[in-house]
Parts: structure tokens; sequence; C-alpha cells
């Protein structure tokens, strides 16, 4: 049978070895990594924006799903830590002929690949290959399906703890399609596991997945009532999708009842941040002066991804060579 | 070949026979229980002592993969891992391509098993042609070429209006419809039973009522019809539910579970592992305990193993992409006796939904030990545990299963009085 994720993820040491989901991992391991982050910060502000962390190894970007702005941020990290870095394209080339995911990722194996980030549309894409495919090169996920998305949720985390501290006393509010959003799944997990004491999601019912109080989150159908208060809002994408399968009646409509604007957003605290994964709509999800106005911090975001990635990126590369030593004393 | 059975303990849920006493076979039928007939010589002895002897299983689901799918499979490979699972005769599903709606696909499929000889195969028709779900196949032209019963498998019928004249004309001709019933548009895009696992996971969730809002039509559509039916496969609570409803109305309904659904949930689906897709899905723990109330109530009569052998490449893919299914048939006997072992059923009971239940489903002419009638055995060691793997026959070898213990290994499996498993 299949390995749980946590002893997928972490190596005999309990270091970090594949990024796959947030499940699992500890409040220490998230600390460290956020900490790690926070130091890789200074290094964007740099005039020479790099460090040797990975100097001589080789990043392969593999995505099957498109997505400029998460690729352009994993590139750019791998490059400040000096890593050679290979940007994949799947969608339009080997799987259009027919190749399996399988005989892809071998063949980037065999070319002496150190790490996978890859992003998949399938759930789970991520753990198959750290478990069935390459376990001995370091499998970073960049989002599977519906299922998890740890970098975001990450970079969400440190977002959070640069504006107000910690997660003790905090109620945040994730807001929107929760059921197709491994975002807001990771982004659950994360908080759960950092300790906040009031996590909130507001959705329709139609929006909200099956059991989700398993996450220990309370559910608020009203964004009216489930804002109020709140220190942080997580606005998530809505895709026009939802609107052919039955799940909305329109953009208009929703906009209406969940849609983050000037007024609902003054029924959370004075100073609660904004947040957003991006790509965002504006007007179906989001009004303009929210996302531009003083207490959006969507662009910071943007930023401080670069930084949870390049943690990310250096502390699986560790606990992925020091498993293979553990590996050959072993042997 | 005239063979003894010596000192088993022989167990025959049809006539309630439960006694250590030997069995004597010749020209492939049984000849006597107890005292040899005068004159017997055996030309072959097998020494069952603490063996038990059970009529042949009849399994009434598996995907022999013959014709068209040989990479998967095919009737030689499959009903060999049959015979090693202590099946004699099995119900073969329609999904071969060509699919089985022409007589000379049936014809094709017993000619190959009879040269294979391992098992007794049933073929199942399909109940439209190519199972489109348009235009009804042949039945009675079928029905004479051999098929037992007729089924659309999980292909939706193309309207309520054709199920229903398909039904009423098999009613004519008292042909009995396998139904397994899910309804394709609640199942859209779905992989994994709809609840907190497949949340979690991100899988596309199958809602229960996919099963039951398709089963009450069925339901509906049987009564009105009056045609035999059984349901093959079902997975929920409120399904076995709504069956053991429609039973003790006086509907004439029958159903059998997959093994596996009786061992393995939902939850098993942390870890993605790509073997444990199925369709219809694994459903939740309170639903597999239910199914298991069902199996020893007898409100679900019958385990079948629902076999679907694939080639790894069908496997070793994210679960999504996978293709469903779990090759299970050389283990349906291991599997079931765990119910045994967890206190569920006594031997004689449990060997009944493998044998008896599931031959009076389809009213078909096995599952028993009768004087004069066809050989058909099966022998097991009740005691001696074993590890599910070792010696693997199917083709596919998608089984969870694998490397694990079962309770009971079999021993010997007779079909036709033709010894077609010994184990090593």
């Amino acid at each position: 049978m299949s390995q749980t994720p946590q002893h997928l993820q972490l190596n005999h040491q309990g270091q970090l070895r594949h990024f796959l989901t947030i499940e699992g991992l500890s409040r220490e391991l998230l600390t460290e990594l956020l900490d790690t982050a926070d130091s890789f910060l200074e290094v964007g502000e740099r005039a020479v924006k790099k460090v040797p962390l990975l100097r001589g190894k080789t990043v392969c970007n593999v995505f099957f799903e498109n997505s400029t702005r998460t690729l352009t941020t994993f590139e750019l990290a791998a490059k400040r830590l000096s890593a050679d870095v290979l940007n994949l394209n799947i969608s339009t080339s080997s799987t259009s002929k027919g190749e399996t995911l399988y005989d892809t990722l071998q063949n980037l194996e065999a070319m002496a690949a150190d790490m996978f980030v890859v992003r998949h549309s399938d759930s789970g894409a991520a753990h198959f290959i750290a478990e069935h495919v390459c376990p001995h090169v370091a499998v970073i996920n960049a989002g599977d399906g519906n299922h998890a998305h740890p970098t975001q949720a990450m970079l969400d985390m440190l977002t959070i703890r640069r504006h107000r501290g910690d997660f003790e006393n905090l109620s945040v509010a994730i807001v929107g399609d929760i059921l197709h959003s491994r975002v807001a799944r990771s982004n659950m997990q994360a908080l759960k596991t950092l300790g906040c004491p009031d996590i909130r999601v507001i959705a329709p019912r139609t929006l909200l997945p099956e059991g989700i109080e398993q996450y220990g989150v309370r559910v608020f159908n009203d964004l009216r009532v489930g804002l109020r208060g709140v220190d942080v809002v997580i606005m998530l994408r809505l895709q026009r999708e939802r609107m052919q399968s039955g799940l909305l009646p329109s953009e208009g409509e929703f906009y209406r009842l969940y849609g983050l604007t000037r007024e609902t957003l003054a029924l959370a605290k004075p100073d609660a941040l904004v947040m957003h994964p991006g790509p965002i709509n504006r007007g179906v999800e989001i009004e303009s002066e929210v996302a531009d106005g003083p207490q959006s911090v969507i662009l910071k975001q943007v930023t401080y991804g670069i930084a949870v990635r390049m943690a990310v990126m250096s502390m699986a590369m560790t606990g992925q060579t020091t498993q293979r030593q553990l590996n050959q004393e072993a042997n | 070949m005239r063979l003894t059975i010596q000192g088993a303990r022989v167990i025959d849920p049809a006539s309630h026979f439960d006694q250590i006493t030997d069995l004597h076979i010749a020209a492939g039928h049984i000849q006597a229980i107890g005292e040899a007939p005068e004159g017997f010589s055996p030309s072959q002895v097998i020494d069952a002592r603490g063996l038990i002897a059970s009529p042949g299983l009849v399994d009434l689901n598996v995907s022999l993969r013959e014709p068209g799918y040989s990479r998967k499979g095919n009737i030689d490979s499959e009903t060999r891992a049959a015979a090693a699972g202590g099946v004699t005769s099995l119900c073969c599903l329609p999904d071969t391509r060509p699919v089985l709606d022409t007589s000379a696909v049936a014809e094709l499929i017993l000619d190959r098993s009879q040269a294979s000889g391992h098992a007794r195969v049933l073929p199942i028709g399909a109940l439209t042609k190519n199972l489109e779900g348009e235009h009804l196949s042949e039945l009675v032209a079928l029905r004479d070429a051999g098929c037992v019963a007729f089924t659309q498998g999980l292909n939706p019928m193309g309207s309520n209006r054709i199920l229903r004249r398909a039904l009423e004309y098999a009613a004519t001709f008292d042909v009995p419809i396998i139904f397994t019933p899910l309804d394709p548009s609640l199942a859209e895009g779905g992989m994994a039973h709809e609840g907190p696992t497949a949340s979690r996971l991100g899988l596309v969730g199958i809602p229960e009522s996919a099963e039951t809002v398709a089963l009450a039509r069925d339901l509906l559509l049987i009564e009105q019809t009056g045609v035999r039916a059984h349901f093959s496969g079902l997975t929920s609570a409120r399904a076995v539910d709504m069956l053991a409803t429609a039973q003790a109305r006086g509907l004439p309904v029958t159903a059998d579970v997959a093994a596996y659904q009786l061992l393995l949930c939902d939850e098993d689906l942390n870890g993605f592992s790509s073997l444990l897709h199925v369709m219809p899905p694994l459903r939740s723990a309170a639903d597999r305990r239910a199914l298991r109330e069902a199996v020893q109530s007898g409100v679900v009569q019958a385990i079948a193993s629902h076999h679907r052998p694939h080639e790894p490449e069908a496997k070793r893919v994210p679960f999504a992409a996978s293709a469903p299914g779990i090759s299970s048939v050389e283990i349906l006997l291991p599997l079931a006796l765990t119910l045994v072992g967890d206190g569920l059923l006594e031997l004689p009971a449990l060997l009944s939904r493998l044998t008896t239940g599931p031959a009076a489903a389809l009213n078909l002419q096995a599952g028993q030990l009768t004087l004069g009638g066809p050989a058909d055995l099966t022998l097991f060691n009740p005691v001696q545990a074993c590890e599910i793997g070792r010696n693997w026959l199917s083709r596919g070898a998608n089984c969870p299963f694998i490397g694990q213990g079962a309770p009971a290994a079999v021993t010997h499996t007779l079909c036709n009085g033709k010894l077609v498993y010994q184990a090593n």
C-alpha cells in the first residue's frame, strides 16, 4: 500500500526531502521553513541577488498545467539559489505524443536532475512521482489538481506572519470556491498547524467540499456574518466554468453575495489584511479598489513567494542529499 | 479418471451437509459421498484430512478481457487464476472488444474457455448493442448461444424509456438482467466516494445518491415489468437498505457485493494508491459495515470478485488517471474467509454466499454437491495462512492485497472432476 504523506515527505532524520502537502508536517518544521524564508527575503533586496546553496544542482520545473506566475517565481527562486534551471511545459510537448507521466519523469531523471517542481491537473500527481517514479529526486508540489498547493500556503503564512507577528490570536477568513481550491485546502491545514484559533470558510454550499469540518474550521454561508471582526481575508479565484456546471447562477450574483468590496471589507477589523493567490478577477470576487487598496498585500505575496520557494528548495535539497548519504552508509 | 478425496470436512450449504467423509469421483461426476460404490478403485487418492471440501465457488462478476484486451488478460490466464481462487463457475462480463452482443462472440468465449478447461465460463451478454444503450441486443439468440444473463454494466441507457422497453422484452423471455446502479450524471468526473477523504485528497467525489437514485429507478422498473433482476456490486448502506425494503415487499431481487468492498473503505485512499481506484468506488467505513451486515443477514446473498485485471501501465499513473479495478478472482476464497475469522459468519453460511447464493441468483446449475452431478469442488486448508501474491497467475497484478497474509489457502480445485488447480 502507499505510504502516508508524512513518511514520504521526510527523511529518516525528520528533514524535508519532498514537499507535497502541508498535511502531516509539524509546527516546528513549518516554522523553520518560515524562518528560512525570512532570511532569504533579504537576498532579494541585495544588489547581487544570489546565494550559492544549489550551485551545481539542476532544477526541472515540470508544468503539466499552464501557470506563468508560479513557474516564474520557482524559476527565480532556483536561480537565486544558483541552480541550473530547466523549464518544461509538458502540456504542449511529450504527453501529446502519447508519452506517459512515468516515462517523461524517468527521462528527466536520467538527465541527472536533482529536483522536480511539478504542477499537474491530477490530484496526487506529485505524490505519485515522489513515491513511484523518482524517489531519489526532491519533488516539490507546485499544485496538484484540487489537492494541495503547499508553497502557496506557506507564502500566505509568511505574509500573515510578517504583518501580524504570529497566528495565536488571529481570525482568518477564506472566501469563495473552496471546493475546487488546492490553495484553500493547504491554507486550512497550515493555519491549523501553526495554531490559528479561528479559521473561517465563507461560501455557498455548492462550493464547499463534503466533510469540511475535518479541517477544524467554522463554516459561514453569509459573507456579511463571516467577515465580522476578522484579521485576514483570503479571497479565492472563481473560475468561469463554475457557472456552466450549475454550481452558481451567475458571476453577478456571486459578486453580490461573496464579492469583497469596500463595503463588505468594512465588516472586518479596520486594518484587516486582504490576500489573494492570484490571478485576480476584478469585479468577480474582488472589487478593484480593494485589490489595489491600502489593506491589500496581494503584490507582497508575490515577493514573499520567491523567498518561500527558495526556503522549500534549499531545505528539500538538503534533506534529499542527507537521505542519499544515509542510504550509502547503510549499504 | 477415478478419484477419491479422503477424510475432508465436506460442507454443502445447499443440503446443509457438514461432516468428515470421503468423496468418490468418476467420469467427471460425484459417484458417492461416504462409502465407495462397490468395485470402485480410484486411480488417484487425495489425502484431504484437515482440509475442507466445498462445492466449487460461483463468481458472478469477472472480466476475462478476451477478446480485445490481451495486454490485461485472456481467457486462459484469468480462468487459471479463477481456479486458484477456488472458482469453478464464473460469469464473464460483456465488456470485451468487440462487445459481447452477438452469438459469435459468445461462441468464441465458450470455445476458448472449453479449450483452456480451467473453469466453467458462463457469459453475460450486453443488454444493448455495443453497450451504447440505444438498440437491444438479440437477447434470445444470445441466450441460445449460452448467455445466462444480460447487463449494461456501468454503461448508461440512452433513456429511461429504452430501459423500460428492454426490461419488458427481457421479461417476455424470462432472461435475467444484472444491474450495477450508478447514475452517470451524478457520478460524472468522479473517482472516489464523496466524503471527507476525497475532499482532503482533492479527488472528485461520487455521491452515494449516484447509486441510490439509479437503484430507485431500477427497482421501480423491475416491479413494473416483472423482469428477473440481480444487482451486482452494491456499495452503500442506503442501497442495501432499499434492497432489503424491496425484498420485504416481495420483489424477488438478489444482489452481490465485491469481496474487496467488504474489506476496504475510502479511508484507505490516503496515500493515493492507484490500486484502490475501483468503480463503483470504495465507500465509507459505515457503508462497509452495512454491506457486511447485509451479507450476514442474507439480504446480499452473494460475494463476487469483480475481477478487473490490468496491465501495469494502467495503474502506473496518478490515481485520477488510472484505470479502475482490482485483480482479485484468484483470492476470492481467501478474502471471503476473513469474514469467518472476523466472526461475521460461520463457515457453512459464508460458503453459501460463494456457492448456492450466487447460483440461485441467476438460476445456475452450480454451487452444490449432488450425486451424479458434476464434480466441481474446492479444497482448502482453513488453518494454513498464506501470503497473497506468491505464484500469482492472473495477468493483472493490480491487487492491493499482494504481499499481505490471508487466513487460508486453496489446495485443490476440481472442475468437472478434473484437477484444474493444485497448490505447490
